[in-house]
């Protein structure tokens, strides 16, 4: 991989680590907002089907991790296991189709 | 003033540690203590050191499991109950007992470009730089780099990574990326750009933290991680 390709996945995990900021931040107010009458899957389900807005941000950030999660596990095998040939980064080019995929799936699971 | 009780690293990457006592002396620096097993008790002891002064970066050792410059690393400040413990620099391989090969620490300065590339010959006139302007108070803050590798021993991200170019080289092209002089950044940025360079740091500042000259390679590091970024949004890396 080119040094230039390593500087756009550090310009992408730092990136997509200030969406998550936001997203998180957003998600973990929800979270105290909702529960606080209790929680139920009807109630959830209530608020997100149907719900644009709640599609649009969970999509950010499901893209948002598959994104960044794969740039992070990539600097960790490499430091802490000592993968550092193509097959470490084709593997996570994987993991993070497979974060994408299984957020998507489930934003759309709660949507629709 | 008693004595010391010292233990210093014999051997290469494997060997031990073998006992001495040291007579304590007033203002004693940690150098002065091996110089005296070397000179008393032990002349087959190996170690490195030249101008005693803390100029010329060459007698950094590991104190009491910290990287430091020994010639002025009074004993005072650093032995636990009058004892010292007192090994080569981590991350080089160690030739004998307290020297380390530090050929990679130096290949890697020329890696990423560590030399002035000027445009003006003996014939032109001298650039005039204001002391005061934005860039070179930038350089001032890292140029007294000595060279002592305490840095590359104090990291992470070196023992992590062997191909990292490590605080000090990193610093050294930031001095030179922020020298209005100089005529070669787009090709030094290119040089500490990616996984062997300035985006590997996990900003640690363990080299910040121990640099005997109180500079902070990881501000420099930090400032060329922007413009790494800047060139590769722009299209020029």
């Amino acid at each position: 991989m080119s040094a230039r390709t390593q500087v756009f996945l550090w310009i992408g995990q730092r990136a997509s680590a200030a969406v998550l900021a936001l997203c998180v931040l957003v998600h973990l107010c929800t979270i105290v907002y909702a529960v606080r009458g209790g929680l139920s899957a009807a109630e959830i389900l209530a608020r997100t089907q149907g719900n644009v807005a709640w599609l649009a941000f969970y999509t950010v950030f499901v893209f948002a991790v598959a994104v960044h999660v794969p740039i992070g596990l990539r600097a960790i095998l490499s430091e802490w296991v000592g993968w550092r040939d193509g097959s470490r980064d084709l593997a996570l080019w994987v993991f993070g189709a497979v974060l994408a995929v299984m957020g998507i799936r489930a934003v759309f699971g709660v949507f629709g | 003033m008693g004595t010391l009780k010292v233990r210093i690293w014999r051997g290469t990457e494997s060997g031990d540690f073998q006992a001495f006592e040291v007579p304590r002396e007033e203002s004693q620096t940690v150098l002065d203590v091996v110089t005296y097993v070397q000179r008393h008790l032990d002349p087959a002891l190996a170690y490195r050191f030249a101008c005693r002064v803390g100029m010329c970066g060459s007698c950094a050792m590991t104190v009491n499991g910290q990287s430091r410059w020994t010639c002025r690393t009074h004993v005072s400040k650093v032995a636990e109950d009058g004892r010292l413990e007192i090994a080569p620099l981590h991350n080089l391989p160690v030739i004998r007992d307290l020297v380390t090969d530090m050929s990679e620490f130096f290949d890697k300065w020329a890696k990423v470009q560590g030399r002035f590339i000027g445009t003006r010959t003996r014939h032109d006139e001298f650039e005039s730089v204001s002391p005061a302007s934005a860039d070179r108070q930038q350089v001032d803050a890292a140029i007294e780099c000595i060279g002592c590798g305490v840095c590359y021993s104090a990291c992470d991200v070196v023992s992590w990574n062997p191909d990292y170019a490590g605080p000090a080289a990193l610093n050294r092209a930031w001095t030179l990326v922020k020298d209005v002089r100089d005529a070669a950044t787009l090709e030094r940025l290119r040089a500490v750009a990616g996984d062997a360079g300035a985006n590997a740091c996990h900003t640690h500042m363990s080299c910040t933290d121990r640099c005997p000259k109180q500079i902070s390679p990881t501000a420099g590091i930090a400032g060329l991680k922007r413009e790494i970024a800047k060139a590769a949004l722009k299209g020029k890396l």
